[in-house]
């Protein structure tokens, strides 16, 4: 067991907390299935220390190139329109996070997931599972092929339909850092309509959560190509302290 | 629901990347969402649960239910640890401490720090793991064993936060500063993962979303 060792408080990371408006408030109504999961009391501030400014650098093992390549892992191509998702993880302070965990996950074309719990009448597609994973290069880039996800209707409210949309999951190199989000397509006139994307507070920050086509990610002939950059809480090297910027949870 | 919605600007060839940067010149960060019902997609690994593998000698388990404010389980939530390991060291290297060996007993063990459990239908997870080593806090108290957790389900826009402390480590517990800072002592009592009494090394740890019981969740 170890017994207060010298720990020297110059060096150890922060992790400034993010700005209200940026991450949606768990108490969010309009997304039923918040009323009996989302916590009603006020979350504690939970200062920074070694536990949280550290976590878990994992990847290596868990990922082959062809893990980013959702249309070639069986034995046929997925039907649906082809394509590029690309971008870079860096953190707010504008330093990439390179060799991150990338986890995705996402409908067929039709709008259907490939699980069992999804009662959507919509055709599974035998040659596309949904899954892809990768780590982002030393630039924090990363990149997959996949097939555009089809919007499909969902249970929360009357004719609910959620826009066209990608699962992100990224760890980045703190338990700080962690992050799971949606990428969702521009243009989508779904928008309006969808209260988890409309539980991002701010409208910039909504914006955030779109990709943009890119004639320089779109290859000729073959698919078309959308740029998504993350970023991810940025570090301080400073003090060992609680650093309390406002109240409101992350 | 807002009124408010978002049309993005049709990109030209100048376009470079997907975020502006702010008046401070920081990049805005990208925002948070749901991992949605269908996550067991992609996220769910064979060996997420296991911290060591089964069987490791002085291995624990953590185990118990994750429940939402009307008392029912919650299925498919996800649920992720991250902890010291038995010396209260990380194999990370913003370990102040000089830490480069990485895993606990030379990586001869298969120590993660890191779990990572899917709940069943029934709301179930459980952990095998080791005891956290106690860990340095600035003024020369000291953090109990803990792991922080994660919880990711659908409802959940965003990730909740808490901790597992441990019922027989009373003395650390009390010097334990987050601990401390709880003043109430059934909120504090939500955070600690009771041994199982006959069941030697087997702890157990409810989460509770809501409710009068309700697990005390922390921003990080």
């Amino acid at each position: 067991m170890t017994t207060n060792p010298l720990l020297d408080p110059r060096v150890l990371p922060s992790y400034p907390r993010p700005v209200p408006g940026v991450h949606p408030p768990l108490d969010t109504p309009a997304y039923r299935s918040t009323l009996l999961r989302a916590p009603k009391q006020p979350a504690i501030v939970l200062p920074q220390g070694l536990t949280e400014v550290t976590g878990p650098l994992l990847g290596e093992d868990r990922v082959v190139v062809a893990d980013a390549d959702l249309t070639t892992r069986h034995a046929g191509e997925p039907l649906g329109e082809r394509i590029i998702v690309t971008g870079r993880v860096r953190d707010s302070d504008g330093r990439p996070v390179p060799g991150t965990l990338i986890e995705i996950w996402q409908a067929n074309a039709a709008g259907r997931y490939a699980h069992k719990i999804d009662d959507h009448l919509a055709p599974l597609d035998p040659n596309f599972d949904g899954a892809g994973r990768c780590l982002t290069d030393s630039e924090g880039r990363y990149r997959f092929v996949t097939i555009k996800p089809g919007a499909y209707p969902w249970a929360n409210h009357r004719n609910a339909w959620r826009p066209a949309h990608i699962h992100f999951s990224l760890f980045g190199r703190a338990f700080t850092q962690r992050l799971v989000t949606q990428m969702y397509f521009p243009g989508d006139p779904l928008f309006a309509l969808d209260p988890v994307f409309n539980s991002v507070p701010d409208p910039k920050a909504r914006e955030r959560l779109v990709c943009r086509l890119d004639m320089s990610v779109t290859e000729p002939d073959w698919a078309l190509g959308f740029r998504w950059d993350i970023v991810l809480r940025g570090r301080e090297a400073t003090v060992f302290e609680p650093r309390e910027r406002g109240r409101e949870r992350r | 629901m807002r009124p408010n919605p978002f049309h993005p600007p049709v990109s030209g060839p100048e376009y470079v990347g997907s975020n502006g940067e702010d008046e401070k010149g920081s990049l805005p960060l990208t925002p948070s969402q749901t991992v949605g019902p269908f996550l067991a997609i992609s996220l769910p690994w064979a060996d997420g649960p296991y911290v060591v593998p089964e069987g490791t000698p002085g291995a624990i388990t953590i185990g118990g239910k994750v429940l939402d404010g009307a008392g029912e389980p919650v299925a498919e939530a996800m649920l992720e640890t991250w902890q010291a390991d038995p010396d209260g060291r990380f194999a990370h290297p913003d370990d102040p401490r000089g830490n480069g060996a990485g895993t606990w007993g030379g990586g001869a063990v298969g120590f993660r720090g890191f779990g990572r459990c899917m709940t069943d239908a029934a709301g179930r997870y459980r952990f095998v793991t080791l005891r956290p080593g106690r860990l340095p806090w600035p003024g020369g108290a000291t953090e109990a064993p803990h792991l922080d957790v994660s919880v990711f389900a659908r409802g959940l826009l965003d990730r909740v936060v808490t901790r597992i402390y441990f019922s027989d480590e009373q003395a650390a517990n009390v010097a334990d500063p987050v601990l401390g800072g709880i003043a109430d002592p059934d909120r504090r009592a939500t955070l600690i993962a009771a041994a199982q009494p006959g069941l030697p090394g087997e702890f157990r740890f409810d989460i509770r979303l809501q409710g009068e019981r309700a697990t005390v969740f922390f921003v990080v």
